[in-house]
């Protein structure tokens, strides 16, 4: 119960919340930016608008 | 110009893209029309004739209604529905259901511009429409959002493009924002009236939240979508960065929901919320300029196509309206710059330079590549589009540039104290220093509205001479 009390504070959720969707931004560069290989593999879709007709 | 036969008659849905495509045309004309009419009033009163049905309370949410959901809605519905085929080489999902969502559609406009008219409003910004059209329009919204998952769902291609994001995250956020900046209570089973779930301040916000995001999903979310497709098929070269993309996407995705509460400083709410929305509002300048840099990027190495291609022109010129304007939101949401400009037509120039240059440039833009292929033909003149091209830029800067001086005037004028601390101007006095800017911004709308008028005859002449009957080569024809 107490712990749940504490999510009901401001003070406490935001700087959470921060510290959540900052570590989640993160992962999208990694994700997006980290790997040579997983980068040309996401570069390739941008053909697809050309490649319907 | 090239143009692609459709082929895949058969294989896509297109007949409900035209009628979305034609409508697209008729409330942007009607839109625009008012809104000429609504400026005109503002500098010669005499307009309203005594009329109420035709005062500027009543039809400027005729105009805003008309523009961004008559105008912009059906345009969205338009391209979604075009580029979610096409990206997913699959036919729509739902046989009668995206029928559906386009009669739903255009009674909701109509009974909108009806209710305004007579009166009837529930008196949120964007959201006038009574509580029986706020219903349909839930509906009529949840029909989309099952054809365009559902199309998605079934999809050939493995991968979904990020254009089929940016829409889905709008049909998503806007179902949300509808919803809830909506919960009212009728005040009987048989009256158009009702009271709002909220009050005060927390009414305030809400409105604001669903305000904003309005812009931020409907207005631009959706628009990028559109942008991250015709832009490269236009080009006929890939986005400059499908990474930039991701990012873009999703930063622009989480940061605008925060923004809302920068139309509220200095109100009655919370000052936190105040600054959390301020500085939400600068962070959104990265994604923001991200997306626009790709976009206009996405021409390097055929910029002579800026000069050749006056389709092209319509997409990069929406872009760099784009940039201008996402620059000069968070400018204006920062406090200080707020306290000179709220309330005063700074605001409203803003807007329009993000309505009239990102959306509705853009939509032209796209509207002038998918309209003659949708027909099988091409343009019935690309010197028309060079036209309207030119009138609708000279539009927007006349219409811009009175706003800026007039907004800033005004805002200096109701702050200026003289010696003893009384307030320099009167209210009056500063309306009468604002009426040359505002026949200036109604001249700027005569141009708009000229080339809208423009491209709807050359959008006639090219369905005219066009066929919607389905061919089987693919026949690519240059002009």
């Amino acid at each position: 119960m107490e712990m749940l009390m504490w999510f009901t504070k401001f003070e406490n959720t935001k700087p959470l919340a921060l510290v959540i969707f900052f570590t989640l931004f993160c992962m999208i560069l990694y994700y997006v930016f980290g790997s040579k290989q997983r980068g040309e593999r996401l570069e390739d879709h941008k053909n697809i608008p050309l490649q319907d007709d | 110009m090239a143009t692609v036969s459709v082929a895949a008659s058969e294989q896509y849905n297109y007949d409900i893209v035209r009628k979305f495509a034609i409508m697209t045309l008729v409330w942007g004309a009607v839109g625009m029309l008012v809104g000429v009419y609504i400026a005109s009033e503002l500098a010669f009163p005499f307009l309203n004739f005594d009329i109420p049905y035709i005062t500027f309370g009543r039809l400027r949410p005729v105009h805003t209604g008309a523009v961004i959901f008559g105008f912009g809605g059906s345009a969205l519905f338009a391209t979604s529905y075009y580029i979610v085929q096409r990206t997913c080489q699959a036919r729509l999902f739902g046989g009668g259901l995206s029928t559906f969502t386009f009669w739903g559609w255009q009674t909701i406009i109509v009974l909108a511009a009806l209710g305004d008219v007579l009166g009837y409003s529930q008196g949120r910004e964007y959201a006038e429409m009574c509580w029986p059209i706020d219903l349909l329009i839930e509906v009529v919204w949840v029909a989309y959002l099952a054809v365009f998952v559902g199309t998605i769902m079934k999809r050939k291609q493995e991968h979904i493009y990020v254009a089929n994001w940016f829409y889905l995250a709008f049909i998503l956020a806007t179902a949300l924002l509808h919803t809830f900046n909506n919960l009212a209570v009728p005040i009987s089973m048989f009256s158009l009236e009702s009271y709002s779930l909220f009050s005060g301040a927390q009414d305030a916000m809400t409105q604001w939240w669903y305000g904003h995001n309005a812009v931020g999903f409907f207005l631009t979310a959706a628009f990028l979508g559109m942008m991250y497709y015709f832009v490269p098929k236009q080009a006929g070269r890939p986005v400059y960065s499908y990474r930039l993309s991701i990012v873009h996407f999703w930063a622009l995705i989480f940061l605008y929901m925060w923004a809302g509460t920068h139309h509220l400083h200095w109100t009655a709410i919370p000052d936190w919320t105040s600054t959390l929305a301020a500085t939400f509002s600068i962070m959104l300048l990265l994604p923001s300029w991200g997306g626009m840099i790709n976009g206009i990027m996405t021409l390097s190495g055929a910029w002579e196509k800026l000069r050749t291609d006056p389709v092209m022109r319509f997409l990069i010129v929406s872009l760099s309206f784009y940039g201008m304007s996402t620059f000069e939101g968070p400018m204006m949401s920062l406090k200080d710059v707020n306290a000179l400009s709220h309330y005063t037509d700074w605001t409203v120039g803003h807007v329009h330079s993000g309505a009239l240059g990102w959306v509705a440039m853009i939509s032209f833009g796209s509207l002038y590549h998918m309209i003659p292929r949708l027909w099988n033909t091409n343009m019935y003149s690309n010197k028309l589009i060079n036209v309207h091209f030119w009138l609708a830029t000279i539009g927007i800067l006349l219409y811009i540039t009175a706003m800026w001086i007039s907004g800033i005037m005004q805002g200096l004028m109701w702050r200026a104290f003289d010696d003893f601390g009384n307030l320099q101007y009167s209210f009056v006095e500063s309306v009468a220093a604002m009426h040359p800017f505002y026949v200036m911004r109604a001249l700027g709308g005569v141009f708009f509205l000229s080339g809208m008028l423009l491209m709807c005859y050359n959008m006639f002449k090219t369905i005219k001479q066009g066929s919607a009957e389905p061919q089987t080569d693919a026949v690519a024809a240059a002009a």
